[in-house]
Parts: structure tokens; C-alpha cells; sequence
């Protein structure tokens, strides 16, 4: 069967329920449109909410890209030392870090389209709700007129089915923008999630490798300096130790 | 007749016209049957294009039942389904 033909009837029954229940179209016209607005604001709120999911993903890929260039300068660093391990290390984690970078693109690029979706919907609700604000006082001035005419059956089916109509249109703006609210939602989730926390300690403890292995190389310095000191105006040390050593032995 | 595009208005199209937009709305229908977005889209388009161009956008003040009912002019066909799912399981009160 056509499907201009199975629509129609749907749309009618639609008609005919609203029929029903309505005493007075123009109330439930002032209705819709307060519901349209309702539904304006929603998407409203749903644009802001994704813009702050997007502008956390971008915080943290900054973060990211901050880790990523201090291990960078620590692998420089290690090598510097000589530690070729620990500048392996440090290079790998970049590399881990790299990857997750990418994710975070990826999921930044998809956070923006839908940004870019929900205002388009915002637009469009907007231009549809300003005309529906306008029609519906057509509406009712036609609803009055019949009325006085007592032709009010047909004028009241016709305006009916165009209530239908802004009624389907607003339900399917609002399932558009429930599924887009519930994608951004899980995105936030996963940003919630803190799956990325954990990766200052590993970036700290080389840290800590190579902050040692230049206390270290200074203590190395000091002593030998101090070696050098000692060295000149007395004996060396070990044959110092050495005649401790027999000292104690006898 | 008047033909209405949901989300969009209705048009007044010359009775003659009729045939050549249930030609195309089977072309939707085999769409449907078939599970063929890109199909789905193509005539969908078709139609939607037909009835702008051989029907009168009706007066705003105007309001009449319509004839026969054109889905939104971008629904997924995912969408149209759920649409005509709902127009069967009303019809058992709209049957003539």
C-alpha cells in the first residue's frame, strides 16, 4: 500500500485523537507552543552541554600533548646522561601517549559534529517554532470565524491536522535531540571515566630516574673533587683505611 | 487533492497529477521492502520534489484535510518504518 496512503491515515487518527480530547483548539494551540518552546530550551541546554564535553577533550589532549613533550625533553635528557634505557622508556611512553592522542582526536572530531548537529537542530526549531507562533494565530483567527460561520467542522479538522503535523514534527526534533543528549552523555562518561589520570605517575617516576642520576652525577663531582683535595696535601684514602685496617687487626 | 509534506505544509495538486505521485511513492515502497537507503533517499526526493513543483503551496490561513501525506522531506528510511509501523497498528480504526 502507498505509503502517502498509510501516512495519511496515521495522520488522521492523530487528528481525530487531538479531536477528542481538545475542547478548544486555540487553548491547545497556546499549549504546543509552549511544549515547542520547551523543547527549544532543551536543545539550548543540550548545545551547551556538548561544548563543555568538547572543550574538556581539548583540555585534555593539551595535557596529552604537555606529557608528550616532557618525555620528549626527558629522553633527551636521559641520553644526555648516557641512560639509553631510560630514554627507551621514556620514548615508548611517548609513543603510548601518541596513540591515545589520536583517540582523543578522533572523539574531539565526533564531539564537534555533533556540536555543529545540535546547533543546525537549534536553528531549525527556532525558524519552526517562530512560523508555528505565528500560525497558530492564524489558526485561531480561522477557528473563530468558522465558528461565527458555523463551518466549523471542516476549518476545525484542517487546523487539527496541521497541529498533528507540528506535533510530529516537534517529536521527532525532540528524538533527535534524546539520542544526540545520550551520545554526548556517554562521551562524558568516558571522559569522567579518568582512564588518563594514571599516566603523570609513570612520567613522574622518570622523573624521578633522572633527577637520581643527576644528584647522582653531582655527588660524583663533589667527590671526586673532593678526592682531588684530599689527595694533594695527604695519603690516599685506601692506604689510610689499609693502615686503620692493620691497626685494628693487631 | 491536497497533498501535505509532514513538517513542511500542504499543496494543492491537480487530481491528474495523482498518478504520477503514486508511481513514485511505490518506488518508495519497493525502497522500504528492499532495506535500500540510498534508494530510499533518491525516491523519497523524487517525491518530494514532484509535489513542489506540480502543486500550489496552500494558504496559511488555509486549513483542509489532506488527501495523502508525504514524509518528511529528510527522514531515514530507519525512520519511515517507524513511522508506517505506527500507521499499522492505527489503521485498524481508519480502515474504510
Amino acid at each position: 500500500m502507498s505509503v502517502m496512503k498509510r501516512l495519511s491515515g496515521i495522520v488522521q487518527a492523530k487528528t481525530n485523537k487531538l479531536l477528542d480530547k481538545a475542547e478548544d483548539p486555540r487553548e491547545s494551540l497556546d499549549l504546543s507552543y509552549q511544549k515547542q518552546l520547551e523543547s527549544l530550551q532543551k536543545v539550548r541546554r543540550s548545545v551547551a552541554d556538548v561544548t563543555t564535553a568538547k572543550k574538556r577533550i581539548e583540555l585534555q589532549a593539551s595535557q596529552l600533548q604537555g606529557q608528550a613533550d616532557k618525555l620528549q625533553q626527558q629522553a633527551k635528557a636521559a641520553l644526555t646522561q648516557g641512560n639509553e634505557d631510560l630514554a627507551r622508556e621514556a620514548l615508548a611512553r611517548r609513543a603510548a601517549l601518541a596513540d591515545q592522542l589520536t583517540d582523543l582526536r578522533s572523539q574531539h572530531q565526533q564531539v564537534a559534529a555533533q556540536e555543529q548537529k545540535l546547533i543546525d537542530t537549534a536553528q531549525k526549531l527556532q525558524t519552526q517554532v517562530d512560523a508555528f507562533r505565528t500560525k497558530k494565530e492564524t489558526m485561531k483567527a480561522t477557528y473563530t470565524a468558522a465558528e461565527a460561520q458555523t463551518k466549523i467542522g471542516e476549518a476545525v479538522s484542517g487546523i487539527s491536522e496541521s497541529m498533528s503535523d507540528a506535533g510530529m514534527s516537534m517529536q521527532r526534533a525532540q528524538d533527535k535531540i534524546d539520542g544526540m543528549q545520550a551520545r554526548a552523555g556517554a562521551m562524558d562518561e568516558l571522559l569522567a571515566s579518568g582512564a588518563l589520570t594514571d599516566l603523570s605517575n609513570p612520567v613522574d617516576d622518570i622523573q624521578a630516574q633522572l633527577d637520581k642520576a643527576s644528584t647522582t652525577s653531582t655527588v660524583d663531582a663533589e667527590l671526586a673533587a673532593l678526592k682531588a683535595e684530599v689527595g694533594s696535601g695527604a695519603p690516599p684514602a685506601a692506604e689510610l683505611g689499609t693502615a686503620g685496617g692493620e691497626g685494628s687487626a693487631s | 487533492m491536497i497533498v501535505r509534506i509532514l513538517g513542511e505544509g500542504q499543496y494543492s495538486v491537480p487530481e491528474g497529477e495523482r498518478e504520477m505521485l503514486e508511481r513514485l511513492d511505490s518506488d518508495i515502497v519497493d525502497a522500504v521492502d528492499n532495506e535500500d537507503e540510498e534508494a530510499f533517499t533518491k525516491a523519497l526526493d523524487a517525491l518530494t520534489v514532484a509535489v513542489r513543483r506540480v502543486g500550489q503551496a496552500v494558504a496559511d490561513d488555509t486549513f483542509e484535510p489532506s488527501a495523502l501525506v508525504v514524509p518528511f522531506a529528510d527522514s531515514t528510511l530507519e525512520e519511515t518504518k517507524g513511522l508506517l509501523a505506527e500507521a499499522d497498528d492505527s489503521s485498524g480504526s481508519d480502515d474504510r
